[in-house]
């Protein structure tokens, strides 16, 4: 069997042109131009970001917008050591999950100018927006500290 | 078997969804729960089908999940295949007897990318798929193998070609309800008294394509030789198939084939065969017939056949 | 509803690369040995149910298709399942049904996964639009939980390091085990790179080519058995959504209502005293505690006392993953139904050097997505 082929290469090359649904167009559009919007869910009232255009608990289409400031507070985070193939980053670097300031759910994002070591959960973060906004949440470069004293308890049952 | 029922269908087809899945599965459930008179909190099982090669994406049933609200925790699973065979696992499920509904959807936002390339990776990833040969080619080699199978009356030949469906994106729900629940629900259910599905070889070579075996095998089990419907909802994408299924269910001139235009004109992939269902069982509600037949599809050159007979009980 | 008892078991050689076979070959292999465990031949199969995670694992759409073939399906029902992570575990438990339900006899169920054929983080994190670049992989996704874990249980750092080091000895009984570590420390995971802090390298479970295949019977199947069968005392599902306000992520509501309904379908009240053996999916060693408090083997915030005083170990008196679980293999479509496979193996006396003496009533755990999709079975030496 020295002779058998173990390997051959078969790439695959598919493009798909996706629209981003009513409720994400809306978002990426908000951000585009430094704002960050939310929805309120009839329902349960409960004010979901990203949103989704659906309640994910209700099960009901969510219209209303609510505009949201850019500051929130960290519930949890993880600071990565490994390198991913698109990152620039230096590394250690820190994502949080950010519960922004009348928000019911929270946002992923990157949390830099601060030391990695000094992140902690229940700490004050606001975004810091790119110069040039792409309708995307890159149109946000990361959040950093505000400063503010932590808010743990605003935290609670949010993780 | 106990018996269960279709009693509600939703559909929604478009040329082009401006909708994310959530957003494209909601209205059909929730209208489908509507017609049923029910509310998400008193089904028993939910089930969906899709395929994540449709939107270049992993795990896109998992966004969709949020267009039922499943909260607090429901019962769930997810076929990667036709909502058809969505709703056969739902139909196990309430063979258990515990329940006595489940919600069955599938969604496919299929006109995003080349559909024709995508579905050449179904076929074996050693020796076919990288040959790339597109759906309506192979539909093509089916089509003349039943042409030149010498079965088929000279009208028939005028039929057995390979144009390809109309693409659309689409969403489809199903309630199914059992035995006297499913009377309650409804005025007129549309009884699921047989149901079946089959597979075949992978390897083109070796079917004799002109001829679908996985149907026969299915329908027999179904039940479907020992009825007369009315109205067939075959999921034949091509013309020529349609004429090999007919053949294959031993459909005769009084039965009507895809009175709702069929997969040939909209083709919502992994939806198409749950609407075939959905079809079949309005026609029972609706008084239309007493017996109804659906069949769904998977695979290339109608691999993979289901059937389900529906009909209408005292 | 009619009972319904695991008759065979196979499953394969794990490896991070199995260049030696096929996809079709891999799958093959295990149901081979499933068919040979149960002395039946593909022909005895009334129905093949198979799950796997996303397709774009190997760039193969509905996979079901090419592998009806191989697994002798041709002019049978075959069905394919998908429910993320915890696919193992539903994909088992859909073939059941469909023996609980009266339409089959005999079903072959197989779940696989061979990453090794394309990109896995390719597969994972195409550029998805909409959305901020992947900012850490799966490990960025969990890595938090963990540490909101270890914030409200006040449990000591070191509890992850055991269980690596547990779980890794563990699967030196097991032949068919991925990762043989047979010179693995507390000091050696601890001084692995930390990947995602709180979680360091060895925490992780590897990347494996794998497959497993296990055949339901009724109640006339199981009789006509040579070997004891594993009776499914218990099967339940549940899912919730990924994102919402309020989340417990650390101790998920699905879970836990997954227990509850498991349990009482089992005639289980007391987990930690009648479950002689459990087979959880692990994904990060941290992930041990925490699933026993969801399960309800432990009180919340105290799980990780049973994996720091000895009890899941081996030799313990509940020992968790005897077979070296996920941290030890992790082929991700088939890992659910290793759980599930691994567990039966207990309750028939047949797990080999890992078996747990006396094992009378095990259970199987499986999850998936964002911590929201569960599957789990109880499965015993004697029916309900
Ligand atoms: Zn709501």
């Amino acid at each position: 069997m020295s002779d058998a082929v173990k390997l051959f290469k078969a790439p695959i090359r598919l493009e798909y042109t996706i629209p981003a649904g009513r409720a994400t167009s809306r978002f990426c559009r908000g951000l585009a131009s430094g704002r960050l919007y939310g929805q309120r869910c009839p329902e349960c009232k409960k004010v979901n970001v990203p949103p989704r255009g659906a309640c994910p608990t209700c099960g009901v289409p969510t219209e209303e917008e609510v505009l949201l400031p850019d500051s929130g507070t960290i519930t949890t985070f993880c600071i990565i050591n490994i390198a991913f193939a698109a990152q620039a980053l230096e590394l250690p670097y820190a994502c949080a999950s950010i519960l922004l300031d009348g928000a019911d759910s929270t946002l992923f994002h990157l949390i830099q100018e601060v030391p990695v070591a000094e992140i902690r959960m229940g700490m004050r973060v606001r975004a810091v927006w790119a110069e040039n906004k792409l309708a995307s949440l890159e149109a946000i470069r990361h959040f950093k500290p505000t400063g503010e004293p932590d808010a743990l308890a605003s935290i609670e049952g949010h993780f | 078997m106990r018996d269960v029922a279709v009693i509600s269908f939703s559909q929604l087809l478009v040329d082009k969804a401006e909708a994310n899945d959530a957003e494209l599965v909601m209205p059909v459930v929730r209208e489908a729960l509507g017609r049923a008179g029910l509310q998400k909190q008193d089904i028993g099982f939910t089930c969906s089908g899709s395929s994540d090669f449709l939107t270049g994406m992993p795990f896109s049933f998992v966004g969709a999940l949020d267009a039922v609200g499943p909260w607090p925790p429901i019962e769930e699973s997810h076929v990667e295949m036709d909502g058809a065979w969505a709703l056969y696992e739902a139909w196990v499920r309430l063979q258990h007897g515990d329940i006595d509904t489940a919600l069955v959807y599938a969604f496919g936002r299929s006109t995003l990318g080349p559909i024709e390339d995508i579905l050449a990776l179904q076929l074996d990833p050693y020796y076919e798929a990288p040959m790339w040969p597109d759906a309506t080619s192979l539909a093509a080699l089916q089509a003349r193998a039943l042409l030149d199978s010498g079965r088929l009356s000279d009208s028939d030949k005028k039929k057995a070609t390979a144009e390809p469906p109309k693409i659309v994106d689409g969403a489809a729900a199903v309630v199914l309800a059992s035995g006297d629940r499913a009377r309650k629900l409804c005025s007129r259910p549309a009884f699921i008294s047989g149901i079946d599905h089959r597979i075949e070889s992978h390897l083109l070579g070796v079917r004799d394509l002109s001829h679908s075996v996985s149907t026969e095998i299915a329908a027999k089990h179904a039940g479907c030789f020992e009825k007369s419907p009315t109205f067939a909802e075959l999921h034949a994408p091509y013309s020529a198939q349609e004429l090999i299924l007919c053949d294959a269910l031993k459909l005769d001139k009084q039965v009507t084939i895809n009175p709702s235009g069929g997969a040939q004109n909209n083709n919502a992939v992994m939806v198409a065969g749950l609407i075939r269902i959905g079809e079949a069982a309005t026609r029972v509600s609706n008084r239309e017939a007493d017996c109804a037949l659906a069949h769904a599809s998977s695979g290339p050159c109608l691999q993979q056949n289901l059937i389900c007979m529906l009909e209408a009980r005292a | 509803m009619n009972r319904c008892a695991v008759i065979g078991i196979g499953q394969t050689k794990h490896a991070q690369k199995r260049a030696d076979v096929s996809i079709a070959g891999l799958v093959r292999e295990a149901a081979l040995a499933a068919l040979a465990d149960a002395e039946l031949t593909f022909s005895d199969i009334d129905a093949v149910v198979i799950g796997k995670a996303p397709d774009t694992f190997e760039g193969v759409m509905m996979p079901e298709l090419y592998l009806a073939t191989a697994l002798g399906a041709v002019g049978k029902p075959m069905m394919r399942v998908h429910t993320a992570g915890s696919v193992g575990g539903s994909t088992a438990l859909v073939a059941a049904h469909l023996v609980q339900a009266g339409v089959h006899q005999r079903v072959l169920t197989v779940a696989f996964e061979k990453q090794s054929e394309s990109e896995a983080m390719w597969a994972l994190s195409p550029k998805f639009p909409f959305q901020p670049p992947l900012l850490a992989g799966a490990g960025g996704y969990f890595a938090p939980i963990i540490r909101a874990y270890m914030m409200r249980s006040d449990a000591p750092s070191d509890v992850g390091l055991q269980v690596a080091v547990k779980d890794r000895l563990s699967a030196l009984k097991n032949p068919y085990a991925h990762l043989q570590m047979s010179d693995i420390t507390l000091e050696m995971v601890r001084n692995s790179p930390m990947l995602w802090d709180p979680i360091r390298y060895l925490e992780t479970c590897p990347s494996s080519d794998g497959a497993c295949a296990m055949i339901l019977g009724d109640d006339q199947a199981a009789k006509r058995a040579l070997r004891p069968p594993a009776w499914i005392r218990g099967g339940a599902m549940r899912s919730e959504p990924t994102m919402f306000s309020g989340r417990n992520l650390v101790d998920p509501q699905a879970g836990r209502d997954c227990a509850a309904d498991l349990y009482r379908q089992a005639g289980i009240t007391n987990p930690r005293r009648e479950i002689d053996v459990a087979e959880i999916y692990v994904p990060f060693s941290w992930f041990e505690p925490m699933w026993l408090e969801n399960l309800g083997f432990a009180e919340r915030n105290q799980g990780w006392r049973l994996t720091m005083d000895g009890t899941t170990a081996l030799n313990g008196d509940l020992p968790i993953n005897p077979s070296g679980g996920v941290m030890a293999t992790n082929p991700i479509g088939a890992s659910g139904m290793l759980r599930f496979a691994e567990a039966a193996l207990q309750v028939r006396g047949l797990a080999g050097d890992h078996q747990i003496d006396g094992a009378r009533i095990a259970m199987g755990h499986a999850f998936g997505g964002g911590s929201q999709f569960f599957a789990m079975w109880i499965v015993g030496s004697e029916p309900n």
